[in-house]
């Protein structure tokens, strides 16, 4: 990369005209902050957070930079602060990028695994909605968080740790999740209400964990068939002799584990549910393509699972206007010329999902929900995958990628085929709640719920 | 018919490997290997199919 003196430096957005910079801009309307960085400074603009400045790149050719760019030009580790409460000191971010994905692939996520998710996330859908009446309403969020504590927790850690796991898990993990107000990148351990919930969470957590990993104790596995990661943990002895992990540290490792996975595809179950209310046309060609796909077998099985490109396009544009990550971070550890500017090592650098992935350059239409984009011959996806970024790009490419796309084909496959939805509230009173880094969907958010006659 | 692999993009996830373990291999940690570049014919159904489901679209048939 050049580091010619000839470059511009970056211009900063409007606003910011306190200490704090932006930041209590990026603590209530982050998509709108960035927007104006885009609007007013163009592909490489500016916001400050107190002391420190984020370069946001936006558009195909700095995105590319963005992505290709090595872990030695822009590092992930250090970019996000407000994790290192969540996880545990010394857990996740010890390990390079690299070596966490690899960890997370040698798990779970092969191909030679994904097969058997399939059934186990199906097997999943049923347990919650056995609880269901004929008829009633659900809330969106607390559905698809607890569904996906179940099913994320059954592919990656094993049935028998989930079997362990109730609503209880589920509320402590939301509570971790809200514990991530940008605030923490002044001080992410600032005296605040979400920052106080998130620690008695964590805590809450790892009782919780230790509970059941006494229990293991009194009762060890009779097989190696019966064995699942905590088994396997709990056995890994330290130089001397004592087990290597305490239950601080399992549950730092399960906590990062599932977060990757857990809000992701909850937020993007929900999303796609409301989307495709919204759009009663296509909800009634997605249910038509499970029927005819299910008439034969109605085994939800993993060959199934690749033959459905209308729900697997209204997945993809639900993903595009609703990203559940809308802003990826890294900081530099060079200089970089991104675009014509120079960023300065130290420099954090960010580009947003929300904004890119609504271009009017690169997506025709583009705050419209049209599935069809990604049929042939467009391509939407494929033509830009710089600016199509839901799961990121490049080498980062969120390795859950392939994962998180066969869970809610699944999860769809279930719901579409046993249930009528329609919106319990105005259409238009679904959004995000995007006060922290980690956006969920804004309560109330009900759907109702009906069996099916066929 | 030969296959190019973009090594920016492949994560190692081994579709390809359940799709055609005659042509590719993956190891347990890293990157796909090609047993054979130029695949045989009777490979090519197989090979279509890995290219259209690899997650990250790392592979590409080219046409020689």
């Amino acid at each position: 990369m050049s580091t010619t003196a000839e470059l511009r430096q970056p211009h900063e957005v409007s606003g910011g005209d306190t200490d704090q910079g932006h930041l209590e801009e990026l603590r209530h309307d982050p998509i709108g902050l960035m927007r104006r960085v885009s609007e007013e400074c163009g592909e490489v603009g500016s916001f400050r957070l107190a002391g420190c400045s984020v370069v946001l790149l936006t558009g195909a050719e700095v995105n590319e930079t963005f992505f290709r760019a090595s872990k030695d030009e822009l590092n992930q580790a250090e970019a996000y602060p407000f994790m290192t409460p969540i996880f545990g000191k010394g857990v996740v971010f010890d390990a390079p990028p690299e070596r966490r994905a690899e960890m997370l692939h040698n798990q779970s996520l092969k191909d030679r695994y994904m097969r058997g998710h399939a059934q186990k996330i199906a097997a999943e859908v049923d347990g919650m909605i056995a609880r269901w009446a004929d008829a009633g309403e659900i809330d969106l969020l607390d559905f698809f968080a607890e569904l996906t504590i179940y099913t994320s927790s059954a592919c990656l850690i094993g049935k028998k740790f989930r079997n362990e796991l109730d609503r209880r898990f589920a509320d402590l993990y939301h509570d971790l999740e809200r514990g991530t107000d940008a605030l923490a990148y002044v001080d992410p351990y600032a005296p605040i209400e979400s920052f106080r919930r998130r620690d008695a969470a964590r805590a809450g957590l790892v009782e919780l964990v230790e509970k059941i990993m006494a229990r293991r104790t009194a009762g060890p596995p009779a097989t190696d068939e019966d064995r699942d990661l905590l088994d396997v943990l709990m056995s890994v002895p330290a130089e001397g002799g004592d087990p290597r992990f305490t239950a601080d540290e399992v549950t730092g490792i399960f906590i990062s584990m599932m977060f990757a996975g857990h809000h992701t595809t909850s937020g993007t179950a929900a999303w796609t549910l409301i989307e495709l209310l919204r759009h009663p046309d296509v909800m009634r060609d997605v249910v038509a393509e499970l029927d005819a796909l299910y008439a034969e077998d109605p085994e939800v099985s993993y060959q199934a699972l690749r033959e459905m490109p209308l729900l697997e396009s209204a997945i993809k544009e639900a993903l595009r206007l609703h990203p559940p990550l809308i802003l990826l971070m890294r900081v530099a550890k060079q200089p970089i010329d991104a675009g014509g500017y120079r960023i300065e090592p130290g420099t954090m650098v960010a580009t947003s999902p929300a904004v890119s992935n609504r271009l009017a350059t690169d997506f025709a239409d583009p705050d419209a929900f049209v599935p069809s984009r990604y049929l042939e011959p467009r391509r939407d996806d494929l033509e830009n995958p710089w600016t199509w970024i839901p799961f990121g790009a490049g080498k980062h490419r969120c390795v859950g990628a392939a994962f998180a796309t066969m869970q809610l084909k699944a999860i769809f496959s279930v719901l579409l085929r046993g249930w009528t939805f329609d919106l319990a509230q105005p259409p238009d009173t679904y959004r995000n709640d995007h006060s922290k880094m980690v956006v969920q969907l804004q309560q109330p958010c009900a759907a109702r719920y009906r069996v099916r006659e066929r | 018919m030969r296959i190019a692999v973009d090594y920016d993009l492949c994560q190692g996830h081994g579709v390809c490997e359940s799709e055609a373990p005659a042509v590719f291999t993956v190891p347990k940690t890293g990157q796909v290997t090609l047993r054979h570049e130029t695949p045989p014919d009777d490979e090519r159904e197989r090979v279509e199919t890995a290219v259209k489901y690899c997650p990250t679209h790392a592979l590409t048939i080219v046409e020689d």
